[in-house]
């Protein structure tokens, strides 16, 4: 039975951050921007996890993912190797609906900036002047920058501890990019939900039409169990096949954050079971 | 197996020992009773997830067996959705002849060991059977659906089951988009002529709803695993993870991979909801990803698995099906201090199972009938507290001739739950269909085909639950086989 992928390359971008190419080719053929797929590190126990895919080489035959560890299952993850295998499903959800509106704003935030990457560029390869704005908690957590400052003709660049560019919330560089007459054609927000729940927020007085990418929970990933779903405008959404972008406006952003921690208390007894279990593995590591 | 072992310690030895001491009429025949299943205590299976029934012994089948009457008419064969002879396997069986009682059935039916524990055979083969008739109550029709069971378990634990021959590589190539009952049993079929066969499944893990719907205690994974080494053994490929519509279009397994034919067989897999507010709510649930989650991603595995179930004290289960009935077992046994299954008819009315039904109740599961929520309430952190729920009375019977339930206006009230599992039935999942704007499909997204399963594509067929909507597994077996013979036919 063909079911794992092999992993081509893995690279740590910061202490949370990792970035692995896997070998994918149909994936890596077939996928556009904004799309994602489910990652399982193993056929038997492990959690489907989504992750956007952030590249791809059809000629290599590669997807490349970036992740941060913010969980059990992203720490497992993070611990295989290049030449492990990997179940990977894809490509997932509905590409990036790309034209040339004109004026586009990227805001991505943390660990967002990989996924912003290929719409920001899809975007520019559209025709559009692109802004950028890349933000993150600090200079460490702040990825792609290259690849998004090439793209970009005017990038922003903000951390919330101002230890790398502006000190301020993303959020005060796009109120600030809305006040200006023409105000931005269209907004992309890519990042945790609250900053995007705020990017909304802040683009709904000036209405300029602003785009998430929800990140819910998702089992798998086909429309097939409704885990996924989402409030928007008052109808109910799956995000694995009706998004995963959405009119950032319509959603219902308290629902959709409360269900984003159903699972938190599990998630955190889990969360130090995996460290333990880690410390534990350095410690026999330095022991042998 | 340990209680299948020694025929003398069986009491049923006995049994048969003394019904067989006189020649059998049809007369004494009815009077030999049916055979109860044996099964786990219900105290200690409602905490553990291993199988509830434990299948009869040898001489429990031959006594059982020893009841059907061998009409000539048959009326139970036109009863089964895919014609087993019925009379032959079970004659077989009076002779203990079991591994040609198993041979019969597989003529027709490639799945008996799933089909004996999963068919509604109270509605099917069972229903018509003159025993039954004759003894006024299909309870006491002959046990069919436990004596398939039971050749198909004895063949196993034999190590006996035959691999069907497959002769040399005609050259030409079938893609099977499903790993569920159809499409595995077109593959079976496919393949048995010679064809090179490929399953493109989207989950990682053979078996469709076989295995993650419908829960270990009803139906163990390692007998769905053990079929799919079967077909892997006659040397059908699996490409699990992959989407068809997604990781590559349906028509270019035809235009570009070099396929001769496609079969879908991709299921109803578009859950349900009740549509009323509160219903995104934390805490309510689809029973797909209640169940999904418990059994394909194993959470009752806890410290093991990687994926989580939510913490469930006072559960109400929506609908009365075998999908409710199973999410209400479940989550039973994953802790539930109470399960309330709720719904708007009768117990006559249910569509589960008449067995599902009873061990359900056996179980401690609650049943709160001619009842509907009509609100999901929270707390201030946006989790299930309660349901309001409206009270029903059976009113004038409908065109189906059930008699409608009718609302009683007035009687909301509200029942503590934090935990709702909605459970009230399947559409069919589009995603094949939006990708694939020339597969012609009705208003409810099933996928139209003629009665030789062929769709509106040139070689491409589809069956199962994605044709039929939500439907069973033997109908979805029934339908992958016809669709397998009008695929054979046009690679001659
Ligand atoms: C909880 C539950 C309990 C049930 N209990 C019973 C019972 O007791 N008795 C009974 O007879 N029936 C029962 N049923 C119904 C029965 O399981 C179904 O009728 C039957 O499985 C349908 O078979 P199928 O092959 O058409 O589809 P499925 O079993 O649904 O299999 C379809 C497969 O196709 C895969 N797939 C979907 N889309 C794609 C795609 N685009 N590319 C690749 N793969 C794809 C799915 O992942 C799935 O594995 C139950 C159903 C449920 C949900
Ligand atoms: S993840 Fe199951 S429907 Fe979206």
């Amino acid at each position: 039975m063909h079911v794992t992928h092999r992993i081509v390359s893995k690279r740590q971008l910061s202490e949370e951050v990792f970035r692995m190419e896997i070998e994918a080719p149909y994936i890596a053929q077939e996928r556009k921007a904004g799309q994602f797929v489910i990652v399982q590190y193993d056929q038997e126990y492990s959690e489907r996890i989504p992750l956007t895919i952030a590249d791809a080489d059809p000629d290599r035959g590669t997807i490349t993912l970036i992740f941060q560890t913010v969980g059990a299952s992203t720490h497992r993850l993070a611990l295989k190797e290049p030449g492990d295998e990997v179940i990977v499903l894809g490509p997932l959800g509905n590409p990036t609906h790309i034209e040339n509106f004109g004026w586009a704003v990227c805001v991505g935030g943390g660990i967002g900036l990989a996924p912003l990457y290929p719409i920001a560029r899809a975007l520019k390869d559209a025709g559009n002047r692109l802004t950028v704005i890349s933000g993150a908690r600090t200079r460490d957590l702040l990825i792609m920058q290259e690849e998004l400052a090439a793209v970009a003709d005017e990038h922003i660049v903000v951390t919330d501890d101002g230890s790398f560019g502006r000190k301020a919330l993303v959020t005060a560089p796009l109120e600030e990019l809305c006040r200006r007459t023409p105000p931005p054609d269209i907004v992309v927000a890519i990042g945790p939900p609250i900053m995007m729940k705020f990017c909304a927020q802040t683009t709904r007085p000036f209405g300029v039409k602003t785009l998430v990418s929800l990140n819910t929970i998702m089992i798998d990933g086909t429309g097939m169990c409704g885990g996924c779903r989402v409030t928007v405008g008052d109808k109910v959404k799956f995000v694995c096949v009706d998004g995963p972008e959405f009119d950032g406006h319509l959603v219902d952003w308290d629902n959709m954050l409360s269900r984003l921690g159903a699972y938190r208390q599990q998630e955190q007894t889990a969360h130090e079971q995996c460290h333990l279990e880690m410390q534990l593995r350095t410690l026999q590591e330095e022991r042998s | 197996m340990t209680h299948r072992t020694d025929m003398n310690m069986d009491p049923a030895s006995l049994e048969l020992a003394k019904w067989r001491s006189t020649p059998l009429t049809p007369r004494t025949r009815l009077q030999i009773p049916a055979q109860d299943m044996p099964c786990q205590d219900p105290a200690v299976r409602r905490a553990n997830m291993q199988e509830v029934a434990l299948g009869y012994t040898p001489a429990q089948a031959m006594l059982e067996a020893e009841r059907c009457l061998q009409c000539k008419n048959a009326p139970c064969i036109a009863g089964c959705p895919v014609r087993v002879d019925i009379p032959a396997f079970i004659g077989k069986i009076k002779e203990g002849d079991f591994l040609e009682a198993a041979r019969i059935i597989k003529r027709t039916n490639l799945l008996p060991s799933i089909c004996g524990r999963v068919c509604p055979q109270e509605k099917q083969c069972q229903e018509p059977c003159t025993v039954g008739k004759a003894l006024g109550g299909v309870e006491k029709a002959v046990q069919i659906g436990r004596l398939e069971r039971f050749v198909a378990d004895y063949e196993r634990a034999q190590g006996a089951v035959d691999i069907p021959r497959v002769p040399a590589s005609t050259g030409k190539r079938v893609a099977i988009v499903g790993a569920g009952p159809a499409g595995l049993t077109c593959a079976a079929d496919v393949r048995r002529e010679g064809h090179e066969v490929t399953i493109f499944e989207a989950f990682h893990k053979v078996g469709g709803v076989m295995v993650y719907g419908i829960p270990e205690f009803r139906l163990p994974k390692a007998l769905v695993a053990a079929e799919a080494q079967v077909l892997e053994t006659m040397g059908v490929s699996f490409e699990l993870s992959f989407l068809v519509g997604r990781t590559r279009p349906l028509l270019s397994l035809l235009q570009k991979d070099g396929f001769d034919a496609v079969f879908i067989g991709t299921g109803a897999g578009l859950p349900k909801f009740m549509d009323i507010p509160g219903e995104n709510l934390v805490g309510v649930f689809s029973a797909n990803e209640y169940l999904t989650r418990a059994n394909l991603m194993k959470a009752y595995e806890r410290g093991k698995a990687g994926t989580p179930i939510y913490p469930s004290r006072r559960v109400a289960v929506l609908g009365g099906g075998n999908v409710a009935m199973d999410a209400a077992r479940m989550a039973l046994r994953l802790g539930a201090e109470e399960v309330r299954v709720l719904y708007r008819r009768t117990r006559d009315e249910m569509p589960a199972r008449a067995e599902e039904v009873e061990h359900a109740m056996e179980e401690g599961i609650i049943f709160d009938f001619l009842k509907s929520p009509t609100r999901v309430l929270g707390d201030d952190t946006g989790r299930v507290a309660a349901l309001e729920v409206l009270s029903y009375e059976l009113g004038e019977p409908d065109e189906s001739g059930r008699r409608r339930p009718v609302p009683i206006r007035g009687s909301e009230t509200i029942i503590p739950f934090d935990t709702v599992i909605v459970a009230i039935g399947n559409e069919s999942n589009p995603l094949i269909s939006r990708t694939t704007p020339e597969l012609k499909v009705d208003r409810h997204g099933h996928i139209l085909v003629d009665e030789r399963q062929k769709t509106s594509i040139e070689r491409v067929y589809a069956g199962g639950d994605i044709v039929l909507g939500s439907a069973t597994v033997i109908l979805a077996m029934g339908e992958g086989r016809r669709a397998a013979a009008a695929i054979n036919e046009i690679l001659q």
